[in-house]
């Protein structure tokens, strides 16, 4: 059967606070367990929530990032569940007035194109604590230090139907959130976490099949596996004539299959209800507009002005915009050597492999933007031919110091004084009588092939120092004249 | 009657309640009671009423993102029944 993968995503994002959602404890990562848990977190009793403003302008933020309506009246409801890790036996959500309601939101594609995805909703709600199943033989560790986290819960209408469109969509929520600044959107942390909602149903027709739900899938790669196991799955099922169980199920990276989650199969039922410790938030057009004025340029119109004010390609432009950080140092760069196609290549190329080897972040960068712009002037004025540029590179890679000063040190600079060539030039000539034989009495198109060893051997004197364009003008000249 | 047993059932185990096989009818009967008040209620014509989410005429005030409360583990730990390397230990819970 030839089937179509249905899918809406669900994201869970961790917004950038220094206390949590209802409490002042630290939302710090890393912390010894239960050092950031408060009564309010602990769920004792008597202690009541109280909103941290930060957390409401991060949603209003999202909302008005995505052009989503902002709910004027949001209400907080219970979510009701027992497991060890949510001690007040609820969790804090919104169900029935979300604060960000339905929006459009254009994701970049590979080919160039945008793929409109319909986002349903966006709310507030806190995290729940975390189960430690492996320090302990007989007993589970609560940490009850993320209880209490603000997250923005992002879900779409199922519009997708690849998993190339799922991962796409999550690359640019990710570079959309890091660029609001209303998260780190750190995934090996769980500061992102994403639930698929996944079905199939006979290409062609309408109705939805029965989906299952892969809970906290938390990096792009296990998400692009998580959906061609689970469809596989499905698909096998289908085939053989049986149907799908709509349940819960947990992606393990290790076997690459997905497994019931049977701890959530005594019903999903909530029983959400108004939480009656939290007042309705208001929002209204003042401070809606107070909020949108803080919006920083967003991806896809940085990704315009560099392709119309840089004059870089679609291609270079959709690889440097979705990391904020390498955008503002490609900035950097042109700002100081005026060349934005070198400077997008080395950031792209080099600068990219360097810091991928020794797995820095480029905000870490040992190499500073206005160092690669020196190294890219000396390129630009000649002083520097492609092949010495990156042996200068490596240097200051290094921290051996800046690009003049290498080139300064090490002697480096390229040879393009016409006179000194032609000298080296006619001593290879009248060395080599052989093959200067041999290339005039080549043809065409095997001289070409035959000038290599004079370039060769002219480099090698020079040790690399040679102009190579100019070079091979006067050794052109020299040995056409020979003939 | 417009629960059966089978509901109360279900109710209790999520709300981890338990109820003996000699109580169960007399809950179901109680609880009907409850939800016949309940459609009772239903009938009244509510069309342009705004859902109370609050008895408070009042909206949520906000509190500055500040961090107030400091690590006080040992003190909120000490009437934990069982810890161990500062968790809070629960009966092994398997996914």
């Amino acid at each position: 059967m030839n089937w179509e993968i249905v899918m809406g995503l669900e994201v869970h994002l961790q917004l950038a606070t220094q206390s949590k959602i209802f409490s002042g404890s630290a939302t710090q990562f890393g912390a010894e367990p239960n050092c950031q848990a408060d009564p309010v977190d602990l769920g004792m009793p008597g202690m009541l929530p109280v909103l941290n403003e930060e957390a409401v302008r991060h949603a209003v933020t999202f909302g008005l990032g995505i052009g989503a309506k902002i709910g004027e009246r949001s209400v907080f409801d219970r979510k009701n569940y027992f497991y060890p890790d949510l001690p007040k036996g609820y969790q804090v959500s919104q169900f029935f007035a979300p604060i960000v309601c339905e929006g459009v939101f254009d994701v970049p594609m590979p080919d160039g194109s945008l793929l409109p995805i319909r986002i349903t909703r966006a709310h507030l709600e806190e995290d729940a604590g975390k189960s430690v199943h492996d320090i302990f033989p007989r007993e589970t560790g609560i940490d009850l230090n993320r209880a209490g986290t603000p997250l923005l819960e992002i879900v779409t209408e199922p519009d997708f139907r690849t998993a190339e469109q799922a991962v796409a969509y999550l690359k640019a929520l990710h570079s959309l959130v890091t660029y609001l600044g209303i998260s780190d959107g750190n995934m090996a942390e769980g500061s992102m976490r994403c639930d698929i909602n996944i079905s199939l149903r006979e290409r062609g027709t309408d109705a939805l099949g029965t989906r299952t739900e892969i809970k906290n899938v938390n990096s792009f790669r296990f998400v692009e596996r998580a959906i061609h196991v689970e469809c596989e799955r499905q698909a096998d099922i289908l085939d053989g004539g049986g149907r799908i169980t709509q349940e819960t199920r947990l992606y393990d990276a290790e076997q690459n299959v997905t497994r019931s989650m049977r701890s959530k199969e005594v019903a999903n039922d909530y029983r959400y209800f108004p939480e009656p410790d939290l007042l309705p938030i208001e929002i209204d057009a003042d401070y809606i507009e107070a909020v949108r004025a803080t919006l920083p340029e967003l991806p896809g119109a940085k990704r315009d002005r560099f392709v119309s004010d840089y004059g870089l390609s679609e291609y270079d432009a959709t690889l440097l915009v979705p990391n904020h950080s390498m955008a503002s140092f490609f900035e950097a760069v042109v700002d100081h050597c005026h060349a934005a196609k070198p400077a997008a290549n080395w950031i792209l190329g080099d600068l990219s492999g360097a810091l991928n080897r020794a797995d820095i972040a480029i905000e870490h960068s040992p190499l500073s933007a206005q160092q690669l712009a020196g190294l890219i002037s000396r390129i630009e004025d000649g002083t520097l031919s492609s092949k010495l540029a990156k042996q200068v590179f490596d240097a200051m890679w290094e921290g051996l110091g800046d690009a003049d000063e290498i080139i300064e040190s090490r002697g480096l600079k390229q040879v393009s004084d016409a006179g000194a060539l032609e000298t080296m030039v006619a001593e290879v000539i009248t060395a080599n009588p052989d093959q200067v034989a041999q290339y005039v009495a080549a043809d065409e198109a095997k001289r070409k092939k035959l000038s290599g060893f004079f370039v060769g051997q002219i480099m090698k004197a020079s040790q690399g120092q040679a102009n190579p364009q100019l070079l091979n003008q006067l050794l052109l000249e020299k040995l056409d004249a020979q003939s | 009657m417009s629960v059966t047993p089978e509901d109360i059932e279900k109710v209790a185990l999520l709300a981890r309640l338990s109820i003996s096989e000699s109580e169960l009818p007399e809950v179901t009967e109680r609880f009907s009671k409850v939800l016949d008040l309940v459609d009772e209620l239903n009938t009244i014509n509510t069309d342009g009423v705004v859902p109370m989410s609050n008895p408070h005429d009042m909206t949520q005030r906000l509190r500055a993102d500040t961090v107030t409360s400091h690590n006080a583990r040992e003190a909120l730990m000490a009437s934990a029944p069982a810890q161990d390397s500062g968790y809070f230990l629960v009966p092994k819970v398997i996914d």
